[in-house]
């Protein structure tokens, strides 16, 4: 119980990143962990980019990630698993939905989207575990547990049981969607990390 | 898909049995379900203990519920507004929400002139329009424990400004208290009132976005005591403040300031942690936390009181210490009163005084060796907010970005009409500012001046603090425009009823004011309703109101597309006829988040059948169109259609 570890989350509003971040931190706390997770509301709730802060350990105090202290990173959209270079370090490994979705300025012309913008972590020594969660989710029945699928790819990052997820996603999720969130869980884990 | 924060289902809560620390191995124990209940949904249950897992606005609302509160009011603002939305789901609690924090601070005096113990809530900027009883509720005194809760925002995440409101204890002569944490907040409230009561005096609370908005381990305390019943007891030479009266409450006050201090050296509230002495940090709030991660070693003196100060404590910190640091966020606030007792420290020279700090930057600025190597950011296109798809605000501002007017804004989602490509808002300052700044502005230039100058103010911003400001441009002669944005709802924090929407706090019918009625009330003669969607048809009628030289108000009509009703009415698309769009733009320049531009690559326009010349094609993203259809009353070339009924 003495590691300790800072989780970015970063994504495009509803994507379902603030519950991605609750269910990992509900996990983390069954499994003895202190924690604490700062989000911002807002602002970022209208399209902008989002982020959730988690920090767990034996005794956290600060609820801010510092720069250069993020040990994993989950990247719900593909670019903004770049955005947030600086809270990296050389081994951090990002976990990315290679989903990409279009920025105002791409939208309408007056910008480009990227290419190959994961080669900016590659090359600066950050492990990167790319997937399309959209598909997996959609193969186990719902588009919208990609979230899920995500927490599942984590899980196998972190040194807590996949039995204590289950636990938290069952008591979580209303009953009619249970189910498929397990399914949805099941499918990230099994994506190798 | 996994439900949202949707407060009112029914929620199932696992109890972790039985763990063993490194194997995890978990036998689950009661699955419940049950009514709305605040504390079963945030339940943990770790190896050692069950507790909650809260933010720190839902621990205030906790901890008020502890305190016994009886009426609680406030104006949603950002970071506040989760402490009313919370403490409304408790029973036993009158809460509402007030069209303006003035209002909500008076009802919660009120209540606890009434002996109830008495809760008021409200952003940074809330406290400057709550400023005038603030000040001097603080001669009155108390019934019931009264408690006022102010948010900050260092950094701005959501404000105007990063005002540092430990100066209005200070200056208001009341005691504050500023938690760190989730789990220090909920204790906090209950002592809050207990103060209030034991020293006759409004006490502050104050956290800010990084205690609000932050999630932590929250340990409950249990059921609220019991109080007694609110009863009337007159008492004029102590609530009617009329100078001769006041001169002898001002005494008091000083009285009641004096006790605080003593108290202040004995309270809890205050603490050493004792250390390496060789540094030694006055702290408080969330910068307490970022002091013990950056110098997990040295002595602290953590200030849970912010005001008054406990001087023999800090004298006796700062003479066991080599050298003394003040770590504090915005303001030099203690550092200023700490020097003015004559004791030497750093503080501000080293800590920056602009936006929030963190561990790191606190590390640095005393160890400036410290810094490490870090990435440089990648440059990206950025991802500013935006106006939703189908969002009635953009058919406004999509018409003003074309008519030459200067627009004079106001507090709320449209404040993002800023943004390009709209860039349709040329000033915006505080709550209700957007009328008399037009009507300032008309004056000032004189003839012709009004209609150059249009005012837009929301529909709960109207109410809040435009209401005067239209009163006074009818009274006082100027015809600039005034365009209420009604969307039926308070947007920006999240979905909150006001006045005017229909609905009280806890989602109960309420009377709805009727704007109309009351703009022709006030004096306007002049008063046009439009559909913002038809934006054609908006045009015209913000033209013949902007060319008139008498007070003249457009109300445009047309509910939030986050509002629950319009989410659920399963919206039907529109899509583009790609083989009619010539790439005009006219669509794209309403700044969709549903529509984007593919631009077409040397030949590509020919090569599909397009004029030569033509620079590309527009198209709708059906799964993120919200039905609105401006982008169609805009299409001249029959490009966009809309779909069948979804089923």
């Amino acid at each position: 119980m003495n590691e300790a570890g800072n989780i970015l989350f970063s994504g495009v509003g509803g994507q379902g990143i603030l519950l991605a971040s609750e269910i990992t931190a509900y996990a983390l706390l069954a499994a003895g962990y202190d924690a604490k997770k700062s989000e911002v509301h807002g602002m970022a709730q209208r399209g902008g980019s989002v982020t959730a802060q988690l920090r767990y350990g034996p005794r956290v105090y600060s609820p801010l990630i510092d720069p250069g202290q993020a040990d994993i990173q989950m990247a719900f959209e593909m670019m903004e698993a770049v955005r947030y270079l600086p809270y990296l370090h050389p081994g951090s490994k990002v976990i990315v939905n290679t989903q990409k979705i279009l920025p105002p300025a791409v939208a309408t012309g007056q910008a480009e989207y990227p290419e190959e913008v994961l080669g900016e972590l590659t090359r600066r020594g950050i492990v990167v575990i790319p997937l399309d969660a959209f598909a997996l989710a959609r193969e186990v029945g719902e588009a919208k547990t990609a979230n899920v699928v995500m927490v599942g790819v984590l899980s196998s990052l972190l040194p807590i049981a996949a039995e204590v997820y289950r636990q938290v996603i069952a008591a979580r999720v209303p009953e009619r969607f249970r189910e498929v969130n397990l399914r949805a869980f099941a499918a990230g884990r099994n994506v190798s990390a | 898909m996994l439900a949202g924060n949707c407060l009112f289902r029914v929620v199932c809560v696992v109890t972790v049995a039985s763990i063993e620390a490194s194997s995890a191995t978990i036998a689950a124990g009661g699955i419940c379900c049950y009514e709305p209940d605040t504390e079963q949904e945030h339940l943990v249950t770790t190896p050692d203990r069950t507790a909650l897992w809260m933010s720190g606005n839902e621990a205030i609302a906790l901890g008020a519920h502890e305190a016994g509160v009886g009426v609680a009011s406030g104006y949603p603002g950002t970071p506040s507004t989760e402490i009313m939305e919370n403490l409304v789901r408790y029973p036993g609690v009158y809460c509402e929400w007030a069209p303006n924090e003035k209002v909500g601070l008076e009802v919660a005096i009120g209540a606890s002139f009434a002996g109830a113990r008495a809760l008021a809530t409200m952003k940074h900027v809330g406290v400057n329009v709550a400023a005038d009883p603030l000040f001097t509720a603080s001669y009155t005194g108390v019934g019931g424990g009264l408690v006022v809760v102010t948010a900050d925002d260092p950094e701005m995440h959501s404000s105007q400004n990063e005002q540092d409101n430990r100066n209005y204890a200070f200056a208001a002569k009341l005691p504050m208290l500023e938690p760190s944490d989730p789990s220090e907040a909920r204790e906090m409230v209950v002592q809050a009132f207990a103060l209030s009561e034991e020293l006759d005096t409004p006490v502050m609370l104050r956290v800010t976005t990084r205690v609000s908005h932050v999630k932590g381990v929250v340990q409950p305390a249990g059921p609220a005591p019991t109080r007694p019943a609110p009863e009337i007891s007159r008492n004029p030479a102590k609530l009617v403040m009329l100078p001769a009266l006041a001169r002898k409450r001002r005494a008091v006050v000083e009285e009641r300031m004096g006790r605080c201090r003593a108290l202040a050296e004995t309270t809890p509230l205050n603490r050493i942690e004792a250390g390496d002495s060789r540094r030694g940090f006055i702290t408080g709030g969330v910068a307490y936390l970022y002091v013990k991660e950056a110098f997990p070693e040295a002595a602290v003196l953590k200030l849970g009181m912010s005001w008054p100060l406990p001087e023999k404590m800090i004298r006796e910190f700062a003479a066991s210490v080599e050298e003394l640091f003040v770590v504090e966020e915005l303001d030099p606030f203690l550092e200023t009163h700490i020097k003015a007792m004559g004791i030497p420290c750093r503080g501000k020279e080293l800590i920056p005084s602009q936006g929030e700090l963190n561990t790191a930057i606190v590390r640095q600025a005393i160890d400036p060796a410290s810094a490490p190597e870090l990435f440089a950011p990648v440059e990206l296109p950025g991802r500013p907010p935006n106006m939703c798809a189908g969002c009635p605000h953009r058919g406004i501002f999509f018409n003003l970005s074309r008519m030459k007017v200067f627009v004079s804004g106001d507090i709320g989602c449209y404040t993002l009409g800023f943004l390009p490509p709209l860039s349709a808002m040329d000033a915006c300052v505080c709550m209700g500012a957007s009328i008399p700044i037009a009507h300032g502005m008309v004056k000032a230039l004189g003839e012709g001046g009004h209609s150059q100058v249009v005012s837009v103010i929301g529909d709960s911003t109207f109410i809040h603090s435009g209401i005067t400001g239209l009163i006074n441009s009818v009274y006082n002669n100027s015809a600039a425009t005034l365009i209420i944005l009604d969307n039926r709802i308070t947007a920006m924090t999240g979905q909150q009823h006001n006045p005017a929407s229909g609905g009280a706090i806890g989602g109960d019918t309420a009377n709805r004011l009727d704007l109309e009625a009351l703009c022709r009330a006030v004096g306007v003669r002049h008063v046009y309703k439009v559909n913002p969607h038809d934006v054609v048809e908006t045009r015209k009628v913000l033209k013949e109101a902007v060319a008139l030289d008498e007070p003249s108000v457009v109300i445009s009509e047309a509910p939030c597309v986050l509002l629950p009703e319009m989410k659920e009415r399963r919206p039907v698309s529109y899509y583009t006829r790609q083989e009619n769009c010539v790439g005009c733009m006219s669509c794209i320049r309403l700044g969709c988040p549903a529509i984007s531009w593919t631009a077409f690559k040397e030949g590509e326009a020919e090569a599909r059948g397009y004029r030569r010349t033509q620079k590309g094609v527009s198209k709708i993203d059906e799964i993120v169109c919200n039905d609105c259809g401006q982008c169609a009353s805009l299409c001249k070339f029959n490009a966009i259609t809309r779909g069948e009924a979804k089923e």
